[in-house]
């Protein structure tokens, strides 16, 4: 709760006044990178700071996808499954990746390493097909380049 | 070509996007030369006489869109729009992380021809480096008095806020990136008021895309005279076409509007995988209609030309397919994508992509009806138009290009529970 309002507090002044509303998205990513998904004492903390309405809060939370609610593997992989991957074997890897990782997109392993799961276009048109796993982009990918990465992942 | 280039004037190394590296490529001697020697309105002059147009994907004039803004009215705001989600679109994404400098110049000098004391940059929740390495350039540029108050020592100041998106394809569109910005759901606004009346905790706001505001620097340093006189007459400037999909070299090609598509997909780009002919062509990011190969045999890359083949050029991100493609499969992935970013806000959208994309998935599943095609037809015609954003048109025209162009697979697939050419999407 109070690093909410630590971090609130931080974050306006780089904001002009009179905008507290806008801190409401850095704030949940802000919870979300602390714990690896957002609860609803956090959505309260943070509609505590900004003055903003709880229910805007929680609308934000449930409504951009990249908010989690509940904890998440180690290591969440994003399979991109656009247009541009697709065509260039989106399908074959995620296909590869349920097989090696022994689990469905959406789930996460019983070691609790590895969550899979499939986005849309994150704007690797040109080196696709591509996946994130934590921020970090991977391109170009082929079945030996994913388990190349994921071997070296802890 | 080279010495007109805007966007690849380098190479790009370790540092080519520090501020040291933009100064020795002549960065920021535009924003000196404004702030010295111009008058805000001189640099709309400028920009309008260049005939930019925004490189999201509107086209729209950018001189116009910033001449709405009444100065008079007290604060105003910039926001640049690098929420890149359009699939087939990874430009943006280039600036951010090898020319940020590029971008900040522009800003710099987009709220100065503005009055904006702020400006913000809506960026991708995802975009991981881009975000770095703005972030960076912003903490150089601060450093070096470029932002901040009195910016090189003029009365001019401007703080640039960089604010990250979380997942949201709609936030790209003008009025969801400023309800997103004030801390709400991404919903698209009712327009008019437009953002220029009514933006921004309601000031006057422009938003700009980055490749947008990544050309200003060029235009106030060479002239708006000597970017009209780049590329096409009616659309001029270079642009940054993506290339994706089925090509040898897929990537981003600096290229003069008015450029021949067939030359970008079969000499730059490097021709079709495995030699394989070429079955389609997706012009301007996935919402764009597709065309057939026959299509674009003489098209030229402006806004005249791919209207004429009732398409459009959108953000410049050229999708290609080989032929052996199956294309209602690949229609599918485009109706799951946009079925799950349509926002919810508009029944025919909301309603009409999920509609779209259950047809699909039955079709491909097999289980085809024979009432599908027609549906497939009525419902987009039913969302064209009828939605608060563009994201219902987004949504429908790909649809509707893919059924009228490729209808005989659509049938197929129907009658026979597979695919006329095996279900295949790679080449």
């Amino acid at each position: 709760m109070s690093a909410i309002r630590d971090k609130f507090e931080e974050l306006r002044s780089a904001y002009p006044a009179e905008m507290s509303a806008s801190l409401v998205l850095p704030l949940l990513h802000f919870a979300q990178q602390q714990k690896g998904c957002v609860t609803q004492d956090d959505a309260a903390a943070i509609a505590d700071c900004t003055g903003v309405p709880g229910i805007q809060v929680t609308e934000a939370l449930t409504w951009y996808t990249m908010f989690r609610r509940e904890p998440a593997g180690r290591h969440v992989i994003k399979v991109c499954r656009n247009i541009a991957c697709s065509l260039r074997g989106a399908e074959r890897l995620v296909d590869y990746l349920r097989e090696r990782l022994g689990i469905e997109v959406g789930e996460t392993t019983a070691d609790g390493r590895f969550t899979l799961l499939t986005v849309e276009c994150l704007a690797s048109c040109g080196t696709a097909p591509a996946m994130q796993i934590g921020d970090t982009y991977h391109e170009n990918l082929d079945e030996a380049a994913v388990d190349h990465i994921i071997a070296g992942l802890p | 070509m080279s010495g007109d280039r805007v966007f690849f004037t380098f190479d790009t190394t370790g540092d080519s996007h520090s501020l040291a590296a933009y100064r020795s490529r002549g960065g920021y001697e535009a924003l000196a030369k404004a702030l010295t020697s111009l008058q805000p309105n001189d640099v709309t002059q400028e920009v309008t006489q260049s005939g930019l147009r925004g490189r999201g994907g509107a086209n729209f004039p950018v001189g116009a869109k910033w001449s709405f803004v009444d100065r008079k009215r007290g604060v105003v705001y910039l926001c640049c729009n690098a929420d890149e989600g359009e699939p087939g679109t990874f430009k943006d994404r280039w600036i951010l992380e090898h020319s940020p400098h590029q971008l900040i110049e522009g800003i710099l000098l987009a709220a100065y021809a503005l009055g904006a004391r702020h400006a913000f940059v809506y960026i991708r929740g995802e975009f991981d480096l881009p975000l770095r390495r703005l972030r960076s350039a912003l903490e150089e540029a601060r450093g070096a008095g470029l932002t901040g108050e009195r910016i090189l020592g003029t009365a001019f100041s401007c703080d640039i806020v960089v604010h990250r998106g979380a997942g949201a394809y709609v936030c790209g569109e003008e009025s969801s990136l400023i309800n997103s910005l004030e801390g709400k759901k991404g919903y698209p606004r009712n327009k008019p008021p437009f953002p220029a009346v009514k933006g921004f905790y309601g000031a006057p706001t422009v938003v700009n895309n980055v490749e947008t505001l990544a050309n200003v620097a060029w235009i106030v340093a060479h002239g708006g005279a000597a970017y009209a006189a780049l590329g096409n007459k009616a659309n001029p400037g270079h642009r940054l076409f993506g290339v994706s999909g089925h090509v040898n070299r897929p990537g981003l090609y600096e290229r003069p509007t008015g450029y021949p598509m067939k030359t970008l997909i079969f000499e730059d780009a490097g021709g079709i995988l495995g030699g394989r002919p070429l079955k389609a062509v997706i012009p301007g990011g996935s919402s764009t209609p597709v065309l057939t190969a026959g299509e674009i045999e003489t098209l030229t890359l402006d806004a005249a030309s791919l209207q004429q083949a009732g398409s459009m050029l959108g953000s410049g991100g050229l999708i290609v397919i080989a032929e052996g493609t199956c294309m209602v499969h690949l229609l599918q992935v485009l109706t799951r994508f946009y079925r799950h970013e349509s926002c919810g806000q508009c029944t025919p959208c909301r309603e009409g992509t999920a509609w779209m994309d259950d047809i699909l998935a039955r079709v491909v599943d097999g289980r085809g009806q024979s009432a599908d095609l027609a549906n497939l037809q009525a419902i987009p015609e039913g969302i064209l138009g009828n939605t608060l954003c563009a994201l219902g048109d987004a949504a429908a025209m790909p649809v509707l290009s893919f059924v009228k162009k490729f209808g005989d697979e659509f049938e197929y697939f129907v009658a026979n529970r597979r695919s006329l050419n095996g279900g295949c999407l790679e080449a």
